[in-house]
């Protein structure tokens, strides 16, 4: 054993037969390895450059350290709020208020749209991209209308792209936003928890807390979610400033979002903003645990269906005809 | 090489100052092996070296931007990253296929280069976290998906289970590979008690975590393309072609640069696995096929687009054909008799089949999943430059890694290290 610590001490070399060579610290050799090393570190420094950037401009030791929104004290959140709220000012420079919207006892949303009288106008998917503060740029809502042909429910027949004055004769409209499935596969999925179902049914992204996996997105069988290739332009005067950490206030760069029955109004009592912008009534919006509300209505009376049924993901969102 | 059996015995009296010092001597011994070498391999080490700083600033500049430098959109919203994510977890199971002859079958020239097989695990696996956190949006907040530390969503989500098994199969491999080599290095007999369950486990690792990476596709009821039972096996199929195609080239280019002594059996007993593994792998690829257009559908639809294209989008259907045939024109030369004994036929082979796997199991596996959309869009996707250059960056990183290892490895375990030290 001792040789063995010897001689590895002084005179290895893998080269081997190279005879005795200088292995003083300092010899030429090593200073070459020093010397290439040192320029490999600077240039893998260099090359991280705009990650520094980054850093400086768009994160905070608060943020990276803040916790999941659910382990947040009362305080706690209130600082985050505040923080939130100071950098919408920095960074798109308006006033804004984030406020934290909390599920009410007794409430269970449901939405229904009826087939029937929706004549594809998309004005539903505008309200949701000034409602949401939606990324200018994209034109990003939370609903695609989808122009069907008669005689099939088959999306394969539909179509997100069609341009001319609506309603076509031969045509009918669906439009599809997140579904809020009772069995939300976008939840299981996720990593970090960083997305889960509220008590009033609601599915909601911690937008501080999503680590941009997008895993939620292969999930869900609806295409309701949406990801933030990049940060969102807005100009300040189209801002709406009011705002909810869980719903509209405006996303990071890298993160889910998704539509959130537009919490921030209704669990203050009010409607969502694509059943306001609606010009036909054919959006149906309320608790479903309150026997007397129309949503109830609408499922008593109505034939309603759910799509993609056979995925058992039990959706709250329901469709009907009614003529 | 091996030393007569009393050492062992002297072995268990080490005490741990012994081990402080000897364990530091072999790091010394390591670090001198890893940065010395011929003029080729410095030019080696220096080509990778830059296409990872390439790589490393293109994701650098990734993250500051967003991920709208990469071609990628919420219609496909895993690309190229996770495609190379996919094949490399193949590849770093495939290497247990030296283990196993010669652990369980105690092939003799099998426990001469089962070692190569484990260090490319190792390195396979440093590649496929790199390539998930490339794939974050957020990678400043990975400390989320820590247990215990952020909030792990286990065991509901497949992700944290590939977290676990990922990582897992690093340390088993890392500690196998770290023991006997030091051990080598002291001249002494390995201890079976502190690596050959850890063989056995890994063994059964590999194969988990290519059933977990698969589950994490084919549990998605929402996606028909991959919601099928047979994404697994043929996960495991094709890696099991993929990892010994690599090992085969390795093995030859190591015979070439070295002193190490590689024996035929080894190149046989992967060519045999790999003749077997490529036709069951191209029996389940028809397979698919078949269920695919005979049934029509919308588990049809995915498939068709990928080997035929849809009204006039066809992005895909290039990189299909090339990967049948090519892993058809390898199967064929490995059929060729006593085929390690061709040198060109059987490195021939083993590129097609790995770049033909490399396709299917990738681009091929991945895209048309999430083409046509589940709205059914046609919204097609091709790599951008920042993605070619992130991925070519993770894969030279890799190959840095590997080669290090193995510049290590090889002479230590051939006992030159030893000799000349002496
Ligand atoms: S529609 Fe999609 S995003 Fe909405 S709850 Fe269901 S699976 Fe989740
Ligand atoms: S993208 Fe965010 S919310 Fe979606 S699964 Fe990943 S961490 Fe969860």
């Amino acid at each position: 054993m001792n040789d063995t610590s010897q001689g590895c001490g002084s005179n290895c070399s893998c080269k081997g037969g190279g005879g005795a060579r200088d292995d003083s610290l300092f010899s030429r050799r090593n200073l070459l390895k020093g010397g290439a090393m040192t320029l490999g570190a600077a240039a893998f420094a260099k090359a991280l450059s705009p990650l520094a950037h980054w850093t400086r401009e768009e994160t905070s030791v608060e943020e990276f350290l803040q916790k999941h929104y659910r382990e947040l004290t009362k305080i706690d959140l209130e600082l985050v709020l505040k923080r939130l709220e100071k950098d919408a000012k920095e960074n798109y420079g308006t006033d804004v208020t984030i406020t934290d919207h909390r599920p009410q006892k007794g409430v269970k949303f449901g939405y229904a749209l009826n087939l029937s009288i929706c004549i594809g106008c998309r004005r539903c998917a505008e309200a949701c991209h000034h409602e949401n503060n939606h990324d200018r740029a994209t034109s990003n809502s939370y609903i695609r209308v989808l122009e069907m042909t008669k005689g099939s429910m088959d999306m394969e027949k539909g179509n997100v792209h069609y341009d001319h004055p609506v309603p076509h004769p031969d045509r009918f409209y669906m439009p599809v936003q997140c579904q809020q499935c009772d069995n939300p596969p976008c939840v299981d999925v996720c990593p970090v928890e960083a997305t889960w179902k509220e008590e009033d049914g609601i599915v909601v992204v911690d937008y501080n807390w999503c680590i941009g996996c997008r895993y939620c997105e292969a999930a869900c069988p609806y295409h309701a979610r949406r990801f933030n290739w990049k940060k969102p332009v807005i100009p300040k005067d189209e801002i709406n400033p009011n705002q909810s950490y869980l719903s509209n206030r405006i996303r990071p760069q890298g993160v889910m979002e998704k539509c959130t029955f537009c919490l921030h109004r209704t669990r203050d009592g009010r409607m969502p903003a694509c059943l306001e912008a609606c010009p036909t009534g054919a959006r149906v919006f309320g608790n479903l645990l309150d026997p007397h509300s129309e949503i109830r209505k609408v499922i008593d009376t109505k034939r309603v269906f759910v799509l993609k049924e056979e995925l058992g993901t039990r959706p709250s969102f329901f469709y009907f005809f009614d003529e | 090489m091996t030393p007569p059996d009393a050492e062992t015995a002297d072995a268990s009296r080490h005490d741990a100052r012994f081990h402080a010092t000897s364990y530091l001597r072999f790091l010394r011994l390591a670090f001198r092996l890893a940065t010395e070498g011929s003029w080729l391999f410095y030019a080696w080490m220096f080509v990778l070296t830059c296409i990872a700083l390439v790589g490393t600033h293109a994701w650098a500049v990734q993250v500051r931007d967003g991920m709208a430098v990469t071609a990628m959109t919420d219609h496909v919203s895993w690309g190229l990253y996770i495609a190379n994510f996919t094949f490399i977890v193949g590849l770093a199971a495939g290497g247990v296929m030296m283990v196993i002859p010669a652990y369980i079958y105690h092939d003799r020239d099998m426990h001469d280069t089962v070692i190569i097989g484990e260090l490319l695990a190792i390195a396979s696996i440093v590649m496929c976290l790199l390539f998930v956190v490339v794939d974050l949006g957020r990678p400043d907040r990975f400390w989320h998906i820590m247990p215990f530390v952020g909030k792990f969503n286990w065991p509901i989500s497949m992700l944290t289970w590939d977290v676990i098994v990922l990582n897992g199969y690093l340390l088993l491999n890392l500690h196998i590979c770290g023991y006997l080599l030091y051990k080598r290095f002291l001249g002494e007999t390995p201890d079976k008690r502190w690596y050959v369950p850890f063989v056995f486990l890994s063994i059964a690792w590999a194969i988990s975590i290519h059933t977990v990476t698969a589950f994490l596709y084919c549990g998605l009821g929402g996606r028909p393309f991959w919601n099928t039972a047979l994404l697994a096996p043929r996960f495991l199929t094709s890696a099991f072609v993929a990892g010994p195609a690599f090992i085969v080239v390795v093995l030859q280019i190591i015979r070439r640069m070295t002193k190490m002594k590689i024996g035929e059996g080894s190149i046989r007993t992967l060519v045999g696995i790999m003749r077997i593994t490529i036709l069951i792998n191209l029996v389940m690829l028809v397979s698919e096929i078949f269920t695919s257009f005979y049934t029509g559908g919308s588990h049809g639809v995915s498939a068709k687009y990928l080997f035929f294209g849809h009204h006039g989008h066809g992005a895909l259907v290039p990189w299909m054909w090339t990967s049948v045939t090519f892993s058809i024109i390898a199967a064929i030369l490995l059929m060729r008799p006593k085929v390690h004994e061709h040198l060109w036929t059987l490195d021939i082979a083993c590129v097609l089949g790995f770049a033909g796997i490399w396709i299917e199991k990738g681009m091929g596996l991945i895209i048309p999943g999430f083409i046509p959309s589940t709205l059914h869009e046609w919204v097609e996707y091709l790599p951008s430059a920042t993605e070619w250059k992130i991925t070519a960056g993770i894969w030279a990183g890799g190959l840095l890694i590997y080669t290090l290892l193995l510049k290590v490895a090889i002479p230590v375990f051939s006992g030159e290290a030893n000799k000349l030290s002496n």
